[in-house]
């Protein structure tokens, strides 16, 4: 048996011998998912391995680990809310804490408007069965190529639920902290339900730490469901050791007239792979998707999304931009599908990246796949260094070389960042990627692992 | 040499191998206003960018004294902290990099050289404010990305701006009257003569009257062929404008 086989064969014996474990404490809904996801995924070939959404992403050195499932959940012996503090000041958000991929039994309940229902996903399966029927893994099956979300399916048992409805603002962010701290290599998969009703807003910040320095691998899954004029500012950042792997993706299934806007923001792991998958149902629909990154020593970022036209008179927006340090790797691949039914569709993607080494490397594949005749679309990717005409302007006027190429890098990282809407958050990002790009910060900011490079 | 700000000696530079200056000699004062005139292609814009120290020009012959420096053994960068600006005639746009920032970091930058410390965070908005209202720059400007949308006239006025808050010895516009209408020209060089000292100095390189009917220059020199060919007081830019260029490329082909 080879690496993968072996890892597959271990999959099936855990998804065997662990079932009882594993469905208990979770609902029907749940629980009645798995058989048919862990079919799927052996039918896929298990962990992907050469297929299109992951041709560039070698998920054998990042499965193969001695990384242990635990399968129910194991209280931490110190108060995480102690343990961690928000190192962004005069950032004010209802803090939700998920430890290992679990809602953490610490987390004191945030002031919230009545009939607004933020709880452990195993708890929401338990007391809001309608709502859970409805809409728990009824969009991760979009991506039915990918064995990974099958796999989640199959194993997750709990995470964070989020209930707003009709007509209900959040006037505060939600914050939900994902924090990892085990004394053995863990592997995990978390799972996110977020559900909005008619015209109801929320931002949603998700913010990954890592707190101590075994290997981890989450695999996690969320899905975001927002009924007609709805609402959602959702910004990840991602700040884990290089240590930490993470496949982290996203659904989101879009209404009438319902807006979308995320920043995923990939400040430091070892492996990162985005999925992001939007499907605009319903005319007028919109989504704007941003994302940064700026991987250096050997750190892999890899970004996939697909963006479903289906109803006409919609709109998507992609930009991506990445600069690459040392022998950091980055793959984009980001696909518009315009359905016949989706005439009058805007649609842009754009891939920018900046090389800084030679050893540096990315690949990105943007793709338009259009059955509807008037469309305006349009795509495009670029891969480069530094504008010379940009560095010589610098200079004369009296900038030097080094501080000039700093500038034009933070300059060029900002055009994504800006779109951040918490105001403290993009300050902090920002002065992040100064400090990164100037190489005075080569791990999480407020962590005090020590990297394994 | 004293009171010589800059003095170009038998100046030969080429491009990609193909020679553009062919001897070129000037010289200039503190409180002058050189106007350097010329057809196209008569190297021009090859001038302006051998003295700011674009690198793909190189200097195959003379020399540049600035300030009683060797002007072509300093970077780009130092030239512009010895006191050279040059307004670009097609200013870059850089993005996600605000005009406040740049300038910011520009003015420390040039002060570092010079072993003094940052400018005072407080005195330096104050400083700002200043010249912006000398040069007729909106507010908003400020925290825009760096000439990133920014129309024509807006793009030449912050050259100028930035020419007020740096304070170079000797300011080099080039072509800056290139695509300006006649309001934003008068403001452009409203700004650059409000900024006229006696302790520095500008070069102005146009092809037309227009902008030298607003800024009035002491010395007119004509380039053609990589050479100054001719220099005059400021009646030759009228003489110019009446009679065109091609009775002086006439005189220079009888003196050869």
């Amino acid at each position: 048996m080879n690496g993968l086989e072996k890892i597959n064969a271990d999959f099936a014996t855990l998804f065997k011998d662990g079932r009882e474990q594993l469905e208990a404490g979770c609902s029907a809904v749940m629980n009645g998912c798995r058989e048919e996801a862990f079919e799927k995924f052996v039918q896929l070939g298990g962990i992907p391995q050469k297929t299109e959404a992951y041709s560039y992403a070698d998920l054998v050195p990042v499965f193969d680990k001695d990384y242990r499932v635990v399968l129910k959940y194991i209280p931490q012996n110190v108060d995480m809310n102690e343990v961690f503090r928000c190192s962004v000041t005069n950032l004010v958000t209802h803090p939700i804490l998920t430890v290992n991929g679990r809602w953490f039994d610490g987390n004191v309940e945030p002031e919230l408007p009545e009939e607004v229902v933020i709880c452990s996903l195993q708890e929401a399966g338990m007391r809001y069965p309608d709502l859970f029927l409805r809409h728990y893994n009824r969009y991760a099956p979009k991506a039915d190529q990918d064995g990974l979300v099958a796999l989640n399916t199959a194993f997750a048992q709990d995470g964070v639920f989020v209930y707003v409805p009709d007509e209900v603002v959040l006037e505060r962010p939600l914050q939900i902290i994902n924090l990892l701290r085990a004394n053995a290599d863990l592997m995990g998969f978390q799972r996110n339900l977020i559900v909005l009703g008619k015209h109801a807003q929320a931002t949603v910040l998700v913010c990954d730490h890592t707190l101590s320095s075994q290997h981890f691998l989450m695999n996690n899954v969320t899905e975001i469901y927002l009924d007609s004029g709805a609402r959602v500012d959702y910004c990840q950042v991602q700040n884990q050791y290089a240590g930490a792997a993470q496949i982290n993706s996203l659904f989101v299934s879009e209404q009438r007239n319902s807006a979308f806007e995320s920043n995923i923001v990939s400040l430091y792991g070892g492996f990162i792979r985005n999925n992001m998958y939007v499907s605009l149902n319903e005319e007028g629909g919109s989504c704007d998707l941003y994302g940064m990154y700026i991987p250096d020593k050997k750190q892999v970022v890899d970004n996939y999304s697909y963006i479903d036209h289906i109803a006409p008179n919609c709109t998507s927006n992609e930009h991506f931009k990445g600069v690459m340090d040392d022998s950091s790797l980055a793959n984009f691949c980001g696909c518009i599908r315009v359905r016949p039914n989706a005439g009058k569709t805007v649609a842009y993607q754009a891939n920018n990246n900046l090389l800084l080494s030679d050893t540096a490397r990315i690949n990105t594949k943007p793709q338009l796949v259009i059955d509807a005749d008037d469309v305006k679309c349009s795509h495009g990717a670029t891969v480069g260094q530094l504008d010379e005409e940009a560095m010589f302007y610098l200079r004369s006027r009296g900038i030097g070389r080094e501080e000039a190429k700093m500038m034009m890098m933070f300059g060029f990282a900002h055009d994504i960042i800006r779109h951040v809407r918490l105001e403290p958050l993009r300050e902090k990002i920002d002065d992040l990627i100064d400090k990164r790009l100037r190489g005075e910060l080569s791990r999480c900011f407020h962590c005090t692992l020590p990297c394994r490079k | 040499m004293e009171g010589k700000l800059l003095r170009i000696r038998n100046l030969h530079a080429s491009v990609e191998g193909k020679e553009i200056l062919k001897g070129v000699n000037l010289e200039i004062n503190a409180g002058e206003v050189h106007a350097i005139m010329g057809p196209n292609g008569a190297g021009k814009s090859t001038l302006s960018s051998v003295l700011t120290g674009r690198e793909k020009f190189v200097v195959t012959e003379g020399e540049i004294e600035f300030n009683g420096k060797n002007l072509l053994d300093l970077p780009p960068e130092d030239r512009a902290r010895e006191g050279i600006f040059m307004s670009f005639q097609y200013p870059v746009e850089i993005p996600g990099i605000s005009t406040v920032n740049f300038l910011k970091t520009a003015v420390n930058e040039i002060r570092k050289y010079h072993g003094l410390p940052p400018y005072p965070a407080g005195d330096f908005l104050k400083m700002i404010r200043q010249k912006m209202e000398l040069t007729g720059i909106d507010n908003k400007l400020l925290n825009r990305s760096l000439n990133e949308g920014f129309s024509g006239g807006e793009k030449k006025k912050n050259e100028i701006f930035q020419m007020a808050v740096l304070e170079p010895k000797l300011a080099i516009l080039d072509e800056t009257d290139s695509g300006l209408d006649i309001d934003a020209l008068r403001t452009v060089a409203g700004g650059v003569n409000k900024l006229k000292r006696p302790d520095n100095a500008t070069i102005v390189i146009t092809h037309y009257q227009r902008l030298l009917d607003y800024i009035v220059p002491d010395v007119v020199h004509v380039l053609y062929d990589g050479r100054i060919v001719k220099t005059a007081g400021k009646e030759l830019v009228a003489e110019l404008e009446k009679k065109g260029y091609d009775w002086i490329k006439e005189e220079v082909k009888r003196e050869l």
